[in-house]
């Protein structure tokens, strides 16, 4: 579904990819994760479109998207959330997600119905009401979610949508994207909770200072000494093992 | 019917009725609250809705006034027809504005200064070209024939007015309701998340600015017939500019009455503050009283009321 090969981002004399390659297939849901400033969101907005990569290939649906604009990648089906919760912060939460829904549909009727079965597949339909700038983390995190549904996407590319939860609403969250993925969405995240990933993901792929160094299902990864020495530094593995 | 309802057409009855029963000064000053809501709306679509800011809205103002202006004396053209040909200019100038500042990425205060900068240059332009008759302005021959569009009885320029004032509303009214409005909005709000919703960015704020000026041309082209003389500091002056945006702001940018109630509100202050300066000796020598005030309601809306005076009717409506 999602074929990335090469892909290469630089930022004045830093790399922050180098030549990553990934590809996700229909129905997977796969985990993107790798140290802090590993170059993740950056991939992630490459693939959506928000910067242009050096070099690469990135082809979605069969259709070479490299370099198209995000609103294109958009209408194509892929669709990214932010890290960074950007809500529409003086509009509501209905009003948000009927942006999203309005992708596919011009009828207002039907856009707001879209924009209430978004809210309702992420546990919100009880705050439609609420402005944007009104929410708590969790709730910007559900609507960055729901927003992105909204859309109609085939995948999804969530970027820590787990970040700055309590294990309470990780737990939920986690029952949310499963449901997304039953629903026949496929799924590409980024994470920093562990658990969550080893729960929810099919596969791996660990990237550090921008590379690709490991892919393989979570139990594969967790024993993977280069994947433990990204995290906790070199010779690491051997001191964990021993 | 809504208590809302009632209470629109109540208000439009007695906009209707107003001028059979009330002094020919308050027909005059009403003509000009619906006038200053009719050009504020334009500037509210591409400032408010599309969160836009521009300075230099008599761009379009003048290029609709000098359009129709020249369409008739120099080319013959009937002035009713010299109207839409004026709303397409604008709306030609809009789109060209729209396109060189957005793919160049100007954004909040850089976009400001740009529009501000082209209102300047063709007001400089039409001081300096022969077409525009320089400095000297543009006369419109009087001829007060409805066939003209010059009317004896001020009566009908109110009513136009009115009509005009209308249907900027039932504009702003369509944009709450309908996906350019939606798409024009998360543009303001936050253009990278409107993006990756698959909005076209560039192409909405186009688009608001091509609407913008078309209207705001229109505007130009009621304010030539209505005083049927124009010179480049009132067509392309930054006066205008700044009561379009004023309006709208005071009123409440973004929402569907806003510069209508801002018009009003401005209106208000204008009147009132020339009464008092004919009527206390000391404030004869202050001369534009009005903008004094002005400058202290803005600072006022501002801080205390940053949605307008729009809010003060629905507090309720959010955070529910």
């Amino acid at each position: 579904m999602l074929e990335v090969s090469g892909v290469s981002k630089s930022f004045g004399g830093l790399k922050a990819v180098d030549s990553a390659s990934l590809d996700v297939r229909s129905g997977e849901i796969v985990a993107l994760i790798g140290p802090n400033g590993a170059g993740k969101t950056t991939l992630f907005a490459t693939l959506a479109g928000f910067h242009k990569p050096d070099a690469g290939r990135i082809v979605f649906a069969n259709r070479d998207i490299t370099g198209e604009p995000p609103h294109r990648i958009c209408a194509a089906g892929m669709v990214r959330t932010f890290q960074i919760t950007q809500p529409f912060a003086r509009i509501n939460v209905r009003e948000n997600l009927m942006v999203g829904a309005y992708l596919r549909v011009q009828d207002r009727g039907e856009s707001r119905r879209r924009a209430e079965s978004a809210a309702a597949q992420v546990g919100m339909a009880g705050q439609l009401d609420r402005l944007g700038a009104d929410l708590t983390v969790a709730g910007r995190k559900r609507l960055e979610l729901a927003r992105a549904l909204a859309t109609g996407p085939s995948l999804l590319l969530l970027d820590e949508v787990m970040a700055g939860l309590n294990p309470t609403e990780i737990g939920e969250i986690v029952e949310v994207v499963r449901a997304i993925r039953a629903s026949g969405i496929t799924i590409l995240l980024t994470e920093h909770v562990m658990q969550a990933v080893m729960s929810l993901a099919d596969r791996v792929y660990v990237l550090n200072q921008g590379r690709m160094i490991a892919e393989g299902t979570p139990a594969e990864i967790a024993g993977n000494p280069a994947v433990v020495e990204a995290y906790l530094g070199h010779g690491a593995a051997g001191v964990l093992r021993a | 019917m809504r208590r809302q309802d009632v209470l629109l057409a109540l208000a439009l009855a007695a906009a209707i009725v107003l001028p059979l029963v009330a002094p020919g000064y308050l027909v005059e000053v009403s003509m000009l609250v619906f006038f200053l809501a009719f050009i504020g709306q334009s500037w509210n679509i591409s400032g408010g809705f599309a969160g836009q800011t521009s300075f230099g809205h008599a761009v379009f103002f003048g290029t609709g006034a000098y359009t129709s202006t020249i369409l008739q004396i120099t080319f013959g053209w009937n002035a009713w027809l010299a109207w839409p040909a004026g709303a397409i200019a604008g709306a030609i100038v809009g789109w060209i504005i729209a396109v060189l500042s957005f793919r160049a990425g100007l954004r909040g205060s850089y976009f400001a200064l740009i529009t501000l900068a082209f209102a300047e240059a063709f007001r400089i332009l039409a001081n300096s070209v022969s077409f525009t008759h320089a400095g000297l302005g543009m006369l419109i021959k009087a001829d007060p024939r409805p066939a003209n569009f010059q009317f004896r009885d001020p009566i009908w320029f109110y009513y136009l007015a009115l009509a005009l004032c209308i249907v900027s509303l039932l504009i702003a009214w369509q944009l709450t309701r309908d996906r350019f409005g939606a798409r024009l909005v998360a543009v303001r709000e936050n253009e990278d998340a409107a993006r990756a919703l698959g909005i076209d960015v560039f192409a909405e704020k186009v688009k608001a600015l091509t609407l913008s000026g078309a209207i705001a041309a229109a505007g130009g082209t009621f304010y030539a017939q209505k005083y049927l003389y124009i010179d480049p500091n009132i067509a392309f002056g930054v006066d205008k500019s700044i009561e379009m945006l004023l309006v709208t702001m005071v009123g409440g940018a973004g929402t569907i009455f806003g510069p209508l109630l801002g018009a009003l509100a401005l209106t208000g202050i204008n009147e009132a503050t020339r009464a008092l300066a004919s009527v206390v000796p000391a404030l004869k020598n202050v001369q534009p009283l009005s903008l004094i005030v002005y400058g202290v309601m803005l600072i006022l809306i501002v801080g205390r009321l940053p949605d307008g005076l729009a809010r003060l009717f629905h507090r309720v409506q959010r955070h529910a």
